[in-house]
C-alpha cells in the first residue's frame, strides 16, 4: 500500500511498508541519496532532515508516523536562505574532510539558526552534540555556524 | 645479539601486504603513459595523469583514494603547479584502478604525500615540457626562448602567447622528455603549492549529491546483508533460509561459504531485497547455527589475565632487541623504575558504513564500485576469489565516509563478489549495519607492557627492559600487533631488553590510524614521563638528554623512496617549538595542568602539549592543545593539513577518554555508538597549531599528529593528580 509523503514540497508515493524508516525510503525507494546511513538508531546525526522545520531523525523516523508533517533533505537545503549561506560557510572554512556526515551536519545546523538567529558558543554546542563527525572537524563546523549567524547579527543591527 | 635491529620476516613484509600484495616493495610509477595523439578538436592526453581540452579544461587524474584525507585535491596541486596550470581551469577526475597506468594506488600509512611528491612534479613538468615543445615547433624558434605563464605558453622576447589548450593535439605528438631532463620549479616559485584550497568535492557533498560509495545506484539493483557469526573463527551449521526468504520484500537469501581466509570471507548467509532494511530485518528469521569451536571461551579479560601471568613470570619467549647489559645496567643502577601498561582493541568506525556494489557481467567481468583504501589489493583478491585473470575485474574508485585504515581491508569486496557472482546482470550493492561494523572489524591489537628503566647515581637513565605480550597473528604478514626493536626510545638506550610473548586468538588485527604508534606513544612517552618525574626532571628535557650526542641516521631507500632516518635535531625543534607555543614550565593556575608528549611515526615528528583540569564530578575536560609538526618544507594545501592535525587530535583525545572495544565470549561486547562513543562537539578543545619547517621533502599528515596527544593528556593528568594513568581508556575514578 503506497504511502503519500510530502518531500522538498513535492507529494511523492512510496511503495513500501509503513514501518520503514524515512532514510531507507529516501534512499532506495526514491533515490534521493544525500541523506546519509550511520548508525540506524539515532545516535549520530548522519540520516538528520527536517520534519516541519524540526531537526529529526530519519534512521529511527517510521514512514507511517509522517502523516501531513513535512519532509526536506539536504537536496532542498539551497532553497532556504539560512541554508545557502551555511552551505557557503562549509565552504569558506574548508569544515570537511570525508564530508559523509555533512549533510547531517548542516541540517542540524540549519535548524538551529532557523529556531535561534545567534546562538552562543553552549547552545551551538546542545544543538549539534547529536551529529557526530568521524573525522572531527567540529572546530571548523563551530566556525563555519559562528561565521553565519555573526552575518545574521550584523544584519539586525 | 649485540644490534637492536632485528625485525622480523613479517614486519618486514608488512608494506607490501598492506597494499594487498598487488604490488613489489620497489613499485615504480609510470610518470607518463606513452602520449596518444589527439583527435583534432579532441581533448589531449599528455601523460597518465594530464588531458588538455581545445577549450583549455584541464583534466588532472586524482591518483589515489579519497577518504577524507584530502589527497585528491593535493595530488592534483602538485602535477599542475610544475604544469604551469590556471587552477581555475582544472578539474580533477578520480583514477579507475590501474596499476599499468597509474602506479600503486593506495590510502594508507600516510605514504601518498611521500610517495607521489616527486612523480606528481615530474608528470605536471612532462607535459608543460611537451607544450613548450609544440610550441616551439610551431612557431619555428628555440625551446629556450619560451616559457610559461599559467595556461599558455609565451615566448619571452616578442610576448606572443598560446593557450595549452591550441597547443594540447600538437603536444600529444611530441617525445616524452626523459625525467632526469626535466626542470622542476623553485619552491619559491609555486603558486599552487602552499595556497589553502578547499575540497575539490566539498560542494558537491554540501548539496547532497551521489558521491560515497553507498550512494552507487544502478538499474535495476538490489541490496544485500550479510549475517555472519558474531564469534571471530566460527564456521555456519546450518541457517533457516528458507523462512528469510519468506520475509517481504526479500528477492533471495543463500548461504556463502568461506574462503578460508578470514581477511577476505567467512561463511554467513546473504539475504537480497528490493530495500536494504527489508534485507537487514530479514536476517532476524535465519535462526542460524554456528561452530565456534574453541574460541568462544576468549575473552579481553581472559587475554589480561594471561599477559599478567606471563610477565610475572620473567623471562618471555623471545627477545626481539637487545644492546649492552640491560642486567648489569638494573644490578648497577641507583635507582630503578618499572610500571605496567596496557591498552584495548579498537574499532575504526568510519561514518560510511562497509559497503560495496558489484555486477557480475555478462561477458564474465565482474564490475565493482568500491570505497576502498587498496583498491588494488581489493582487485587482486576479486579475482583470486573468482579464479579468473585481474583483468577479467574492473573496479570503480569512489569517495570514501572516512578509512582510518579499515578498508585498507576488503572483506566486503570479496564479499559482494561471493554475492553477486550468484546473481549474473543483477547490480548488488552489499551494505553493513553499524553493528556489523562495530563488531566484524579489523580491530587495534590491544596490548600489555611492564616497562623498567634504570637510572645512574647522577639522575641519567641508563637502560630500558620492555616486557611485552601481544598477539601471534599467525603468517599475517602485515602485523600491527608487533613492535619495532628500534621504537623510541629504545634506539638511543645503550642498555636494551625488548622481549615478548604472544597469546593464540582469532580477533581479526588491523591497522588503526596511525598503526602501532597510537598506542606505543601512550606506552613510552608516558613512561618516560614517569622516569623523568623520578629524576627530578621534565618530559622534554629527559628527551634533550636521550638524543643528546645522537646523529641523524642516514637515508635509506623505503617503500615510499628515499627515507630519511630519525633526526634528533628535527626531535628537539617540534618540542621547543611546542613548549613556547604552551608557555612550558610557567606555573599553570585555576586547577588546570599541562602534560607534553612527543612522538616520530609515518615520517612526522610532533609534540603536544595538553592543558586538563578536572570537573566536580571527575570528569577529564581537555582546554587546549598546542601542537608543533615537522613535515617537510612544504604544507602542500594549509586547508586540508590542519584539517587532518585537529582531526587526529581530537580522534587521540577521543580514544584515551572513552574508546574501547571488549571481547566476550569470543565476540565483540560494543555494537554502535551508544556503547563505542566517538568524541562530539562539546568536547572539542581550543587547537593551535605551528609548522616547524626542515629541509626535507614533504610526508603525510593523515597520522602523525594522533600519537603524541593521548601521552601529552595523561601526562597532564599526572601533572594535576599526581595518578599516573598506565591503561586506556582513562579509568576516572583513579581521580576521585
Amino acid at each position: 500500500m503506497a504511502i503519500t509523503v510530502t518531500i522538498n514540497n513535492e507529494t511523492r508515493e512510496i511503495d513500501a511498508p509503513g514501518d520503514m524508516p524515512l532514510l531507507w525510503a529516501l534512499r532506495q525507494e526514491l533515490g534521493m541519496v544525500g541523506t546519509k546511513f550511520g548508525c540506524g538508531i539515532g545516535m549520530c546525526g548522519a540520516c538528520t532532515v527536517h520534519l516541519d522545520g524540526q531537526a529529526v531523525r530519519s534512521c529511527s523516523l517510521p514512514l507511517s508516523a509522517i502523516g501531513d508533517k513535512k519532509v526536506s533533505t539536504v537536496e532542498h537545503l539551497a532553497q532556504s536562505e539560512v541554508g545557502q549561506a551555511l552551505q557557503q560557510a562549509w565552504l569558506d572554512e574548508d569544515v570537511m574532510q570525508c564530508g559523509y556526515c555533512q549533510a547531517g551536519q548542516l541540517m542540524s545546523a540549519t535548524a538551529l539558526l532557523n529556531s535561534n538567529a545567534t546562538p552562543s558558543d553552549d547552545e551551538i554546542d546542545a544543538a549539534m552534540q547529536g551529529n557526530i563527525c568521524r573525522c572531527a572537524c567540529y572546530k571548523r563546523i563551530k566556525t563555519a555556524i559562528a561565521q553565519v549567524s555573526r552575518n545574521e547579527e550584523t544584519a539586525n543591527v | 645479539m649485540s644490534e637492536a635491529t632485528t625485525l622480523s620476516r613479517r614486519s618486514l613484509l608488512k608494506v607490501s601486504a598492506l597494499a594487498g600484495g598487488g604490488f613489489a616493495l620497489s613499485a615504480t610509477m609510470p610518470m607518463v603513459a606513452r602520449a596518444v595523439s589527439a583527435e583534432a578538436g579532441a581533448p589531449a592526453e599528455l601523460t597518465a595523469f594530464v588531458t588538455i581540452a581545445p577549450d583549455n579544461t584541464i583534466t588532472i587524474i586524482g591518483k589515489n583514494p579519497e577518504i577524507g584525507q584530502g589527497i585528491k585535491t593535493s595530488l592534483p596541486m602538485i602535477v599542475a603547479e610544475e604544469l604551469d596550470a590556471d587552477w581555475d581551469q582544472v578539474k580533477i577526475e578520480m583514477a579507475e584502478t590501474n596499476m599499468a597506468k597509474y602506479g600503486p594506488q593506495l590510502a594508507g600509512g600516510s605514504f601518498s604525500t611521500p610517495m607521489n611528491w616527486m612523480p606528481m612534479r615530474q608528470t605536471g613538468a612532462t607535459a608543460r615540457a611537451m607544450l613548450i615543445a609544440a610550441a616551439a615547433q610551431k612557431w619555428g624558434v628555440p625551446v629556450a626562448s619560451l616559457g610559461t605563464e599559467p595556461g599558455k605558453v609565451v615566448e619571452k622576447a616578442s610576448g606572443r602567447s598560446a593557450t595549452y589548450g591550441e597547443l594540447a593535439s600538437l603536444a600529444a605528438t611530441m617525445p616524452v622528455p626523459d625525467p632526469e631532463s626535466l626542470t622542476l620549479k623553485d619552491q619559491a616559485d609555486f603558486r599552487i603549492i602552499g595556497r589553502a584550497i578547499g575540497g575539490i568535492d566539498s560542494p558537491k557533498i554540501v548539496r547532497g549529491e551521489p558521491i560515497f560509495g553507498v550512494d552507487t545506484q544502478l538499474p535495476g539493483m538490489v541490496y544485500a546483508a550479510y549475517e555472519r557469526s558474531p564469534v571471530f573463527g566460527a564456521t555456519l551449521k546450518t541457517a533457516d533460509v528458507e523462512a528469510a526468504k519468506a520475509q517481504p520484500g526479500v528477492i533471495d537469501a543463500f548461504i556463502v561459504r568461506g574462503n578460508g581466509n578470514p581477511e577476505e570471507l567467512v561463511d554467513g548467509v546473504a539475504v537480497i531485497a528490493s530495500n536494504w532494511w527489508l534485507a537487514n530485518r530479514a536476517r532476524s528469521a535465519l535462526k542460524p547455527e554456528w561452530d565456534n569451536g574453541e574460541w568462544a571461551s576468549h575473552s579481553t579479560a581472559g587475554y589480561a589475565a594471561k599477559a599478567k601471568e606471563l610477565m610475572d613470570g620473567g623471562q618471555a619467549a623471545e627477545v626481539f632487541g637487545e644492546r649492552g647489559d640491560m642486567a648489569g645496567a638494573l644490578a648497577s643502577a641507583a635507582k630503578v623504575v618499572t610500571a605496567d601498561y596496557s591498552y584495548p582493541f579498537l574499532a575504526h568506525v568510519p561514518m560510511e558504513p562497509m559497503n560495496c556494489t558489484a555486477l557480475m557481467r555478462d561477458d564474465g567481468v565482474m564490475e565493482m564500485w568500491a570505497p576502498s583504501q587498496t583498491p588494488q589489493g581489493g582487485l587482486a583478491s576479486v579475482a583470486e576469489y573468482l579464479g579468473v585473470p585481474p583483468e577479467k575485474v574492473i573496479v570503480h574508485i569512489t569517495r570514501m565516509g572516512g578509512g582510518f585504515g579499515r578498508r585498507l581491508n576488503n572483506d566486503y569486496m570479496v564479499q559482494v563478489a561471493a554475492i553477486a557472482k550468484e546473481m549474473p546482470g543483477t547490480p548488488v550493492q552489499l551494505i553493513w549495519s553499524r553493528e556489523d561494523d562495530v563488531k566484524t572489524d579489523f580491530y587495534r591489537p590491544a596490548g600489555w607492557h611492564r616497562l623498567t628503566a634504570s637510572v645512574d647515581s647522577e639522575g641519567k637513565m641508563t637502560g630500558l627492559k620492555d616486557h611485552f605480550v601481544t598477539f601471534d597473528l599467525g603468517e599475517s604478514p602485515f602485523n600491527p600487533a608487533l613492535m619495532a626493536p628500534d621504537t623510541f626510545p629504545a634506539k638511543l638506550m645503550d642498555n636494551l631488553l625488548l622481549e615478548q610473548d604472544m597469546l593464540r586468538t582469532a580477533i581479526p588485527m588491523g591497522a588503526l590510524r596511525a598503526p602501532n604508534s597510537n598506542a606505543l606513544a601512550f606506552v613510552t612517552q608516558s613512561f618516560l614521563d614517569e622516569v623523568a618525574h623520578e629524576t627530578g626532571k621534565d618530559l622534554p628535557t629527559l628527551l634533550m638528554e636521550i638524543v643528546e650526542g645522537a646523529e641523524p641516521e642516514p637515508t635509506t631507500m623505503g617503500f615510499t623512496g628515499p627515507t630519511p632516518g630519525f633526526n634528533p635535531g628535527r626531535l628537539r625543534a617540534v618540542t621547543r617549538k611546542a613548549t613556547e607555543m604552551a608557555d612550558w614550565g610557567k606555573p599553570v593556575t585555576g586547577g588546570h595542568a599541562l602534560g607534553f608528549g612527543y612522538y616520530w611515526s609515518h615520517q612526522g615528528y610532533f609534540a603536544e602539549v595538553v592543558e586538563v583540569s578536572l570537573s566536580d564530578s571527575n570528569k577529564v575536560q581537555v582546554h587546549n592543545v598546542w601542537c608543533a609538526g615537522d613535515v617537510g618544507n612544504q604544507i602542500i594545501n594549509p586547508f586540508g593539513a590542519l584539517n587532518q592535525v585537529e582531526g587526529a587530535i581530537i580522534d587521540g583525545i577521543g580514544q584515551a577518554l572513552q574508546l574501547a572495544v571488549e571481547i566476550e565470549g569470543g565476540a565483540v561486547k560494543q555494537s554502535n555508538f551508544h556503547n563505542y562513543p566517538l568524541p562530539r562537539m562539546p568536547m572539542t578543545p581550543q587547537i593551535h597549531v605551528e609548522w616547524v619547517k626542515s629541509d626535507n621533502s614533504p610526508t603525510g599528515l593523515g597520522e602523525p599528529a594522533l600519537p603524541p596527544v593521548i601521552p601529552a593528556l595523561t601526562n597532564a593528568l599526572f601533572a594535576l593528580t599526581g595518578k599516573r594513568v598506565r591503561s586506556l581508556p582513562i579509568d576516572t575514578s583513579l581521580f576521585a
